[in-house]
C-alpha cells in the first residue's frame, strides 16, 4: 500500500536532523509544516524573506504582510527574522540552508530535476527552485511516484526542461525513499506492500 | 527626494516603451496606488520587471489585461492564469529568471556591480547564450538589471525618504528602489524625521526619488490559511 501525502511528509521529516534550517517548497512540501514539533528545533526558511516560520495563524492573527512563498498566511516563532529577497537567496546560494524540499514533475538517474514547465502546455516558472537546488546542502524532492496518467516520474533521463542537472540527493514518493548518486539511485525504504519491481518500472536501477 | 500629492503626479513622466520595476511577492507589499494610476494612463509597450506580474487577477494583472505590457521579466507564472495564457499564445515576450538571480541582478544594478557568476541555471534553458566559467563548479555570467522607474510600497517613510517595511512585505522592494533611475515610493504613513530610529531603517532615503502618501489600501490576502476553526 502506498503512503498518503501526510505519511510522505512524515517520511521526509525523518530524513531531517534536529536543529537544522529547512526550506519548504510550494505544493506537497507545505504539508511537512503540519508535523514539525518544537522538539525538532527546526528553523523554517521561506524564500520571500523569512527565517523562523511558525504554524498557520488563528483567524484574528492573520496578517496580509506575513506570508510564505506559497502566499499563504503564516506566523513566526521566537528568534525569527525578516530580510529582503537578495539576502534570502544569498542564504540559499551561499550554502547556509541545510535542507531544501521541493515538489517535482520528473527526476532522473543523474539526479536531475524538472519541475517548472511543460512545453506548450503549462508554464509555472522556476521561481526560486533553480537557486534552491544549487545551494542547499541536501536537496529532497517530494512527489508522487507516478503521474496522473500512470507514467513514471523517476526516469533514465528527464524529458521536460531541467530545473537543475545532478542536484537531487533524496526523493520521497508515495512508494518509497530513494537516494541519488552520480549516475544511479538506490532504494532506501519502500512503503508497505510496495515491491522493487513496482518502483523501478522502466527506469534504470543500479 | 520630493514628496508628491499622489500617484498620478509622481508617475506623470512614465512613458510608453519604458522599463518599470514593481515590488511585491504575490500580492504582499505591492504598490497598489501606483498600479491603479498606471491603469488610468495612456501608455503601452512597457517592459515590466516583477516577480509575479500580479496574481489571481489582481496587482499588475490590471495593466497586463489592458495590454500595456510588451515584455515581462519575472520568475514565477503559477497562480497568474492571465499571464500564462498570454505566454502560451505568444502575445507578450517573457524573460523567465530564477528568483535568486532575479533579485541579485536587481541588487547588482543598484550597487554598481556590472555582472556576476552564479551556478543557478547551469545546464538548463536559462543558460542559453550565456558565458559559462568553471570555479568549484560551472557558473553562468549574469548581468545587472536596471529600470527607468521602480514603483514600490513601504509601510512607513520619514520626510527624508528613509523606509521601514512590515514583516515579509520587504521582498524585492528595497533592491528595486536602488536599481531604477526613478524610484516612486508609496507609504501608508509619512512620519517626522527621527520617528524611525536610524538602526531600524531598512532602506536609506538616499535611494528614494519620489514619495507620496497612499490611500485606500486593500492589502489583500491571497491565501488565508489558519489553524483551529477555519472561516
Amino acid at each position: 500500500m502506498s503512503w498518503t501525502n501526510d505519511e510522505m511528509a512524515q517520511e521526509v521529516l525523518k530524513l531531517i536532523k534536529p536543529s537544522s534550517s529547512v526550506n519548504l517548497g510550494i505544493g506537497l512540501p507545505t504539508l511537512i509544516a503540519n508535523f514539525i514539533t518544537d522538539e525538532m528545533n527546526l528553523m523554517i526558511h521561506s524564500e520571500n524573506g523569512v527565517l523562523g516560520v511558525g504554524p498557520s495563524p488563528l483567524l484574528h492573527e492573520a496578517s496580509p504582510t506575513l506570508i510564505n512563498a506559497g502566499k499563504e498566511t503564516i506566523t513566526v516563532k521566537a528568534g525569527a527574522s525578516f530580510f529582503d529577497s537578495s539576502l534570502s537567496f544569498g542564504m540559499i546560494r551561499g550554502g547556509h540552508i541545510d535542507y531544501s524540499v521541493l515538489g517535482g514533475m520528473q527526476v532522473d538517474c543523474e539526479g536531475s530535476l524538472a519541475n517548472w514547465m511543460i512545453p506548450g502546455k503549462k508554464i509555472t516558472g522556476m521561481g526560486g527552485a533553480m537557486d534552491l537546488v544549487h545551494g542547499s546542502k541536501t536537496v529532497i524532492v517530494m512527489m508522487s511516484h507516478f503521474s496522473k496518467d500512470g507514467s513514471p516520474k523517476i526516469l533514465p533521463i528527464c524529458d521536460l526542461p531541467l530545473t537543475g542537472h545532478g542536484v537531487v540527493h533524496l526523493v520521497v514518493t508515495d512508494h518509497g525513499v530513494f537516494e541519488f548518486t552520480k549516475d544511479h539511485y538506490k532504494i532506501i525504504k519502500l512503503a508497505p506492500n510496495i515491491t522493487e519491481s513496482m518502483v523501478i518500472s522502466n527506469a534504470i536501477r543500479a | 527626494m520630493k514628496i508628491y500629492t499622489d500617484a498620478a503626479h509622481a508617475l506623470a513622466d512614465l512613458k510608453s516603451g519604458m522599463s518599470l520595476m514593481s515590488g511585491g511577492f504575490g500580492l504582499c507589499g505591492i504598490p497598489e496606488n501606483s498600479i491603479d494610476a498606471i491603469t488610468e494612463m495612456d501608455i503601452k509597450d512597457l517592459t515590466v520587471i516583477s516577480n509575479n506580474i500580479g496574481n489571481s487577477g489582481r496587482g499588475l494583472v490590471k495593466i497586463l489585461v489592458q495590454d500595456k505590457i510588451k515584455k515581462a521579466i519575472c520568475s514565477y507564472v503559477g497562480g497568474n492564469p492571465d499571464l500564462e495564457k498570454r505566454l502560451l499564445n505568444k502575445e507578450i515576450e517573457i524573460e523567465l529568471v530564477p528568483q535568486g538571480t532575479f533579485s541579485e541582478r536587481i541588487r547588482a544594478a543598484g550597487l554598481g556591480i556590472r555582472a556576476f557568476y552564479t551556478p543557478t541555471g547551469y545546464a538548463t534553458e536559462v543558460a542559453h547564450g550565456k558565458e559559462v566559467k568553471t570555479f568549484d563548479r560551472p557558473c553562468l555570467l549574469e548581468t545587472a538589471l536596471h529600470a527607468d522607474f521602480a514603483i514600490i510600497k513601504a509601510q512607513k517613510a520619514d520626510t527624508y525618504g528613509n523606509l521601514w517595511f512590515k514583516e515579509t512585505a520587504r521582498n524585492f522592494s528595497p533592491l528595486m528602489a536602488m536599481a531604477a533611475k526613478i524610484s516612486v515610493v508609496e507609504v501608508e504613513e509619512i512620519v517626522p524625521l527621527g520617528a524611525i530610529k536610524p538602526e531600524d531603517i531598512h532602506l536609506p532615503g538616499l535611494f528614494v526619488k519620489r514619495l507620496y502618501q497612499g490611500r485606500n489600501y486593500k492589502n489583500d490576502i491571497e491565501f488565508l490559511k489558519t489553524r483551529g476553526i477555519t472561516p
